[in-house]
């Protein structure tokens, strides 16, 4: 597609997809925090748990990482 | 002595950002830029045997592994050199991982792991070097290294456990009539992991960069932000040092976790 109106479209539709990334940052915080919280009440129990934290994150990252991907096509493959 | 240099690096900064600002305002550096790919010699096209920067930075790091891992252990002193603490400490690492996240029957794919731990880590790591290229930046790249991933886990899966592997998707624990259903969400899950696991790492760094290059742009657009931008630009930095650290950490962790999945695919 070519013209004005689609380019418009491209930039909105990158931007909306920009929010996925916040949603992300929501559900990453939500994983780091809940692991302190136990993490702080059991902190002898805390050590063991860190390659579990990061799997949570990391797979709390990736839908977060999709839209990130959906605005980098929309405005530079499509 | 800390709070001099701090002093010293603000003047720094601010006389920077009087000196090199240009005049004309405007994003003078586009973000994507440090990520175009180009021929090492002359400026023909691109094909498939074309020597390019990628070509020639993931040779670097391939070259800076073998020299951190071979080099620096070779002398095997009692008390070891800083590069040798550094090579001890990267396998004990990646060993420790492999053996509490994938098992003790996981340690045969300890090498694959190491080698797919040290190189990405060695390519972020020279990626953050001004005026590099970061090669972890390219999803093509990462693909490449997700799918060896993707194809091994589902290879090994299949050899070790027979169609057994396929009760991977069959949720034993779930009641039965939602089984089918829960069959089709883990096996699109499964399918979707190569390009999860791609697209975060080259996702990330290539952000980070994206982020330093836009600070950059602010830097250079005018002489009143400058300062502040480049002050920006060392905090990213060093959040983008601990982001390459971590996202190897993160691919490599992922790794042994569809490992483990391909050896013990009980639900």
């Amino acid at each position: 597609m070519e013209g004005d109106i689609a380019q418009m479209g491209q930039f909105i539709g990158a931007g909306l997809a920009a929010i996925g990334s916040g949603a992300a940052a929501i559900g990453v915080g939500h994983v780091a925090g809940n692991f302190l919280s136990g993490a702080l009440r059991n902190p002898s129990a805390a050590g063991g748990q860190t390659a579990t934290l990061f799997i949570g994150i990391a797979f709390a990252e990736a839908l977060g990482i999709f839209s990130f991907l959906v605005a980098l096509l929309l405005m530079f493959a499509v | 002595m800390g709070k001099i240099f701090f002093w010293i690096m603000v003047a720094l900064a601010v006389v920077s950002g009087f000196l090199f600002a240009p005049e004309h305002a405007g994003l003078v550096i586009h973000p994507m830029d440090q990520f175009e790919v180009k021929p090492l010699f002359g400026k023909g096209e691109i094909g498939t045997f074309t020597i390019t920067n990628v070509t020639m930075w993931m040779a670097l790091s391939v070259v800076a592994t073998i020299a951190l891992l071979v080099l620096s252990t070779s002398k095997r002193a009692t008390i070891p050199s800083r590069a040798q603490s550094i090579a001890e400490l990267a396998y004990g690492f990646v060993y420790k991982m492999v053996e509490d996240v994938a098992g003790k029957d996981a340690i045969k794919f300890f090498p694959y792991i190491m080698t797919l731990f040290m190189f990405i880590v060695t390519a972020n790591f020279l990626g953050l070097i001004p005026a590099s290229f970061t090669t972890t930046s390219h999803i093509a790249v990462t693909a490449v290294l997700a799918m060896l991933v993707f194809l091994t886990v589902t290879i090994v899966g299949f050899v070790k456990n027979g169609a057994g592997f396929l009760g991977l998707f069959w949720v034993s624990s779930a009641p039965l009539p939602l089984r089918p259903i829960l069959a089709i969400i883990e096996l699109i899950s499964y399918f979707v992991r190569p390009v999860s696991h791609s697209i975060r790492l080259a996702g990330n760094v290539m952000a980070g960069h994206a982020v330093l290059k836009v600070f950059a742009g602010f830097a250079a657009a005018s002489a009143i932000i400058a300062p502040v931008s480049i002050f920006a630009i060392t905090a990213v930095y060093a959040l983008e040092l601990l982001v390459a650290f971590i996202q190897a950490y993160v691919f490599t962790i992922l790794t042994c976790v569809y490992l483990k999945d391909a050896l013990h695919p009980s639900h």
